[in-house]
């Protein structure tokens, strides 16, 4: 469990995470979304301590991360910046992670394994590639046995099928009832991982909702339809409180009825339809939506 | 609120001791010992900077053997057996300060600084535990070096009979002195490091100390450029080498006392700044 409340964090002017108050839960994997820049990977570094808030406080299983006792029992993370010394192989690396906790040879060997590390275990890990860097992050997140797993963008980089482990691993973590947040920029990656969704913009909380009613209120009630009696169907529609518009001769868009409503009402008018058709929002565009406003680096247009 | 019920202790947690997952002093020293022991570049520094002592050893020897009939009066005077031999230390001192700053600067150019203080949220045990390792290893290694090299220029010294034997007043001293003295002037780039978090910047403020603050102060006027020139911390800590007391100079304790306060010093604001900034 992962408890922020009021959490803000501002470099002199600029304030990057602005008045954050939220619970991540356990069993469940929440995605932490917003465009780049938003204050996710911010957030999460004060969540670990690393960075000091200006002010609110965030509690990771109900105290101060700072005052565990084997913080990388509670937490284990994947920052977004690799921090991992290039120097050192992956065996190494998480040897002397875990030394500090006790953790021991055996551990490192069954974690390099697990993420598919295993051959190049003695590698310098400044020879790796992206992927191989990020499936390396994600051994050291998991290796204090975390109750909580905090991964930033844990499928950059990664190949298809490194992407398809990462979201099978964050629904297994989670099924153990492990808490589970993990920060993403691609609405498409969060839909299919996660349960659900802390959205941020500009630093500011913009949605908290479970994964099922974001779909829900993203999910189109738009209707397009192919009819040689455009002009009859629409004025049949208008009068069902129907919001059409004619969008070629004999198409039309109706926004505030479903498919079966207007089938339906063609049907009793005896009016002939060619094609009705759903018109599918996507998740992105929902999302685009929603942030629109708090695009830190938007793309100008030239006027 | 923990998981710590549902999900077991993971293998390997010192099993065979039963203790606990968790953190303590001596796990974070392990820790770190593997840290510094795991890099290549601490290998290829170590190993430079015992050629190098060895090196200078002999080549300070011969030379000395080898101009002693043409020599004048003074330079004949001024002969010190232990400086002459353990003038590797003017170079080996760079290469292991270095060492220094890499042993921090190193995780925070990789970023793997925030992995560390993420495992160790209190910070501070992280320095100190870095600091420990550092000055066992290279104090260890420093000690046998400065023999090793000591024992080969004095064998060299001695086709002149210009040797001073272990017995000698002073030869322990400045033996156990000069590995000391690298030791310090490795925490001091330690502390260098910390304090600027990055390599170039570390190795920057080290060499200004060692090597550019005394050419500056070199060009001063006589009277303020000595008493400001003994107590910079090169030519203060490398007094405990000599085996002539200077009247000029701070005596061997004095010297060696102000270089550690250099090094306290900076140990003490890298760790006040590692507590409060951000990483």
């Amino acid at each position: 469990m992962i408890e922020a409340h009021g959490l803000t964090k501002r470099y002199g002017e600029r304030t990057a995470v602005d008045d954050l108050t939220f619970t991540v839960r356990p069993g469940v994997v929440t995605g932490f979304l917003g465009p780049n820049g938003a204050g996710k990977s911010t957030t999460m570094r004060m969540i670990l301590g690393l960075d000091a808030p200006s002010a609110g406080t965030v509690r990771v299983n109900g105290r101060r991360y700072g005052d565990a006792a084997a913080p990388l029992h509670e937490v284990g993370a994947l920052l977004e910046a690799r921090a991992i010394h290039s120097g050192r192989s992956a065996h190494d690396h998480l040897l002397a992670l875990g030394q500090t906790h006790g953790i021991g040879r055996a551990r490192v060997r069954q974690l390099l394994e697990l993420v598919g590390l295993g051959e190049v275990a003695q590698q310098r890990v400044g020879s790796f590639s992206l992927g191989m860097g990020q499936r390396l992050g994600i051994a050291s997140a998991l290796l204090g046995d975390p109750a909580i797993v905090l991964l930033d963008e844990p499928v950059n980089g990664l190949d298809p099928e490194g992407v398809l482990w990462v979201r099978t691993l964050l629904r297994s973590l989670a099924a153990e009832g492990r808490t589970v947040f993990v920060s993403s920029h691609l609405m498409s990656e969060m839909a299919l991982t996660a349960d659900h969704l802390i959205v941020i913009g500009r630093g500011r909380l913009l949605a908290d909702v479970p994964m099922a009613d974001f779909i829900a209120r993203a999910s189109p009630s738009r209707v397009r339809v192919r009819t040689p009696q455009s002009a009859e169907l629409a004025r049949l529609l208008r009068r069902e409180r129907g919001d059409v518009r004619a969008e070629a001769a004999d198409v039309l868009e109706v926004d505030g009825l479903t498919c079966e409503a207007i089938g339906e009402r063609a049907a009793a008018a005896g009016l002939t339809l060619y094609e009705l058709t759903p018109q599918a929002a996507s998740l992105e565009s929902a999302f685009m939506e929603l942030t629109h406003d708090s695009v830190e680096y938007a793309a100008q247009v030239a006027a | 609120m923990s998981a710590a019920t549902t999900t077991p202790a993971p293998a390997g947690a010192d099993e065979r001791r039963g203790r606990p997952l968790g953190l303590s002093g001596a796990r974070v020293l392990r820790s770190e010992w593997t840290k510094l022991t795991s890099l290549r570049s601490t290998r290829i520094a170590l190993a430079i900077a015992v050629a190098t002592l060895l090196a200078f050893a002999a080549l300070g020897a011969w030379l000395t053997v080898r101009h002693w009939t043409a020599a004048d009066e003074a330079s004949r005077a001024s002969f010190d057996a232990a400086q002459r031999t353990l003038v590797g230390v003017l170079l080996a001192q760079l290469v292991l300060g270095v060492l220094g700053v890499l042993a921090i600067s190193g995780e925070y150019a990789t970023g793997m600084i925030r992995a560390s203080f993420a495992a160790v949220p209190r910070r501070l045990p992280v320095l100190w535990a870095k600091l420990a390792v550092y000055a066992a290893l290279t104090f260890a290694l420093a000690l046998v070096t400065c023999a090793a090299a000591y024992a080969l220029g004095n064998a060299i010294l001695a086709g002149k009979q210009l040797d001073a034997g272990l017995g000698q007043a002073g030869v322990a001293r400045a033996i156990v002195g000069a590995a000391a003295y690298l030791t310090v002037v490795g925490l001091l780039g330690l502390a260098l490091g910390a304090i600027t978090r990055s390599t170039a910047a570390g190795i920057a403020a080290l060499v200004a100390l060692l090597l550019v603050l005394p050419a500056l102060v070199s060009l001063l006027p006589a009277s303020p450029g000595q008493t400001i020139g003994k107590f910079l911390p090169s030519s203060a800590g490398l007094r405990v080498i000599a085996l002539h007391h200077d009247p000029t100079a701070l005596s061997a304790g004095a010297g060696f006392a102000v270089l550690c306060g250099y090094a306290l010093v900076a140990i003490a604001v890298s760790a006040i700044m590692l507590t409060r900034r951000d990483v």
